[in-house]
């Protein structure tokens, strides 16, 4: 069964009477375990729409299915728990608090579920393992370089072992070799720990990595494809 | 979300904008110190005007003449008012009408000058008992001795003087045997007090004794009194004794209704409730207006929480992307407002009873008067609690603006 589910959702901004329709409905499905990229230009609704994917942001009209159930039928405070136990969110921008340790910020969303506290340090260590940043635990994020901050973020998007991680322009502010890195680690969560991975990205080569590729302009679904010539980790390392 | 994280997150943002949260929480501290400050010398003050009074002895009892004062008219009243006579006093020695007296010396005021050769002054002038006066406020002539019993009755011209009166009409020179003279009237000094200082009702320094009867017949002319102290065995029996004076007094000025008695009584007891009411609605008042400073400082921090609140808004929004429910951020933005209107609290706590300590022993120098302090555990427990509960008042509205955010708006803040 599909984890996502999405049927003619539309987003549209009001500001004053104003309208600015963003999505102009979208349709599709996700299974569990899929490698999946959003491209499309900038100002084409795909940040949007993986902002209602997330349940950062509401849509205004249509139906978006998660696991088997409606988003409408969703309180405030499930929302907040799918977010914090089902989806790993990581954001172009990093969003790490910047006075923290690399171990508290991986820790923030443990602070905000049921995991007993005495498991916190050893899970937050763990997920720091998984993206290579042990030597960086006790760095303020302040001081990492740009591909440390985004391993970081995805350190945290990780602790609370979500089925989704959706990435927004990962490797947007990286320089080429921290975004091949980032790719590697989000390609690897995706194969070997078999979490779902949705990424938005302008590039054509990171899209590249993903299964398929849905393509958003003018906030409709312009193409959805299937990868064939797909470029995984091992190509990248010939 | 748990406590302890709470409290640290809330630490981690005071302490970013330490000079911001230090301006901020001044309010608070400068409200609870005042608080404590006034409280402290309110209780301060009112021990020292309890024990002076508990130092004329709980078996002490005065009568006024005139209706109990309730203005300031009444008081006026009072020193013309000529109801309790010789008579009275006579009625009121007989065991029979009030077996608990054992003394009763009638005062009256005299105003005047006292003079001697070229010097002049112009002391306290009482026509009262001196051996009572001395036994009353525990105080033992620094040279000769008290007249007694028989100088009254015989309206001898004899007078008790205090240590400044002396200093100021003789220097250095001994008063006792010297004539003074006072209302062109020649008296002859028996005794000088030693320095004591103000008492509760008068400057023991600047008095002079006289006889009352030789005041009252010689100086004033009158057959009344202005005043009328006794003592009884047992501060005990002082209820009993009130009833007994009533009745006697009543009895001989034909007073069927209490209402229009021509005297009242005081008894050490019912000055220290006066006191003590004064005293709690002086304190209450000057906390009232205290408080305005803590409603203001309270302000004060809700103004920087709502900045606070705007600077982290990208902050609150990953909060909330993590899966922080809307409660999480209202208490960690509350435990904040708290954290810092609490600290406030205990700075000021320790500034109040610091200055409280230092008010001590400025009013000692002054004074002259032990002053005890005491830790106001009350008003302590007061300020912690007000300190608190303006945190908790003032934080809620920048907290709840906080938690309604929505996760990609506040993510999105520039």
């Amino acid at each position: 069964m599909a984890i996502i589910e999405a049927r003619g959702i539309t987003k549209t901004y009001l500001d004053g009477d104003i309208e600015t329709p963003v999505l102009k409905g979208v349709s599709f499905s996700i299974n569990p375990g899929e490698f999946l990229a959003i491209m499309g230009p900038s100002g084409s609704g795909k940040s949007t729409l993986l902002h209602i994917l997330g349940f950062l942001d509401r849509h205004t009209s249509g139906a978006y299915f998660f696991d088997g159930a409606s988003a409408d039928s969703y309180s405030e405070d499930e929302l907040a728990n799918i977010r914090n136990t089902r989806i790993g969110f990581v954001f172009q921008s990093f969003n790490l608090l910047p006075r923290a340790s690399v171990l508290e910020n991986v820790r923030l969303p443990l602070l905000y579920s049921d995991v007993p506290e005495a498991d916190w340090d050893g899970r937050a260590r763990a997920a720091i393992e998984a993206v290579g940043l042990t030597h960086r635990t006790d760095y303020e994020a302040s001081r990492l370089s740009g591909g440390e901050k985004q391993r970081a973020a995805i350190a945290r998007a990780l602790v609370n072992h979500p089925d989704i991680i959706f990435a927004d322009e990962p490797t947007g502010n990286l320089d080429s070799a921290s975004g091949k890195a980032v790719m590697e680690i989000l390609e690897n969560l995706n194969r070997e720990h078999g979490h779902t991975v949705i990424l938005i990205t302008h590039e054509t080569d990171t899209a590249a990595h993903a299964e398929r590729i849905i393509h958003v302009r003018d906030g409709m679904i312009e193409r959805d494809e299937i990868v064939t010539d797909r470029l995984t980790a091992e190509t990248f390392t010939k | 979300m748990r406590i302890t994280y709470t409290a640290r997150t809330a630490l981690r943002g005071l302490r970013s904008n330490m000079t911001r949260s230090l301006l901020t929480v001044l309010g608070i501290v400068i409200g609870i110190t005042a608080i404590i400050l006034i409280v402290s010398i309110g209780q301060g003050t009112e021990r020292l005007i309890i024990g002076e009074i508990q130092g004329m002895g709980a078996n002490t009892i005065i009568i006024r003449p005139g209706k109990e004062p309730t203005g300031p008219t009444d008081a006026a009243d009072m020193l013309f008012a000529d109801s309790l006579k010789t008579g009275d006093v006579e009625a009121l020695r007989r065991k029979e009408n009030v077996p608990d007296i054992v003394t009763i010396a009638p005062a009256v005021m005299v105003s005047g000058n006292v003079s001697y050769g070229g010097e002049t002054y112009r002391p306290t002038i009482f026509g009262w008992d001196a051996e009572f006066m001395g036994k009353m406020m525990n105080i033992t002539p620094r040279e000769g001795e008290y007249f007694d019993e028989l100088d009254i009755r015989s309206k001898a011209s004899v007078a008790v003087i205090g240590s400044k009166v002396e200093d100021e009409l003789f220097g250095n020179d001994s008063a006792v045997g010297k004539t003074i003279r006072i209302k062109n009237h020649a008296f002859r000094v028996v005794a000088v007090l030693p320095s004591h200082g103000q008492s509760t009702l008068f400057n023991v320094d600047e008095v002079v004794v006289i006889p009352y009867t030789t005041a009252q017949t010689y100086l004033l002319g009158i057959n009344y009194f202005n005043e009328v102290m006794l003592q009884i065995e047992d501060a005990e029996d002082a209820d009993a004794a009130v009833v007994d004076i009533e009745r006697t007094l009543r009895e001989r000025h034909n007073i069927t209704d209490p209402e229009k008695d021509d005297f009242w009584v005081v008894t050490q007891e019912g000055i220290i409730d006066q006191i003590a009411t004064i005293l709690s609605v002086l304190t209450l008042f000057l906390s009232s207006v205290v408080a305005i400073s803590l409603v203001v400082g309270g302000i004060g921090v809700m103004n920087i929480m709502l900045v606070s609140v705007t600077e982290r808004t990208r902050e609150i929004g990953l909060r909330k992307a993590l899966g922080a429910r809307n409660r999480d951020i209202l208490l960690q933005f509350l435990t904040e407002a708290v954290l810092l209107t609490g600290a406030g609290g205990v700075v000021g706590i320790t500034l109040g009873i610091l200055f409280s300590i230092l008010a001590g022993t400025i009013i000692t120098q002054v004074l002259g008067r032990p002053w005890g302090f005491e830790f106001p555990y009350s008003a302590a427990l007061l300020g912690l609690g007000v300190s608190a509960a303006v945190g908790l008042v003032f934080g809620i509205y920048p907290a709840r603006k906080a938690s309604k955010k929505s996760p990609i708006e506040a993510l999105r803040y520039e």
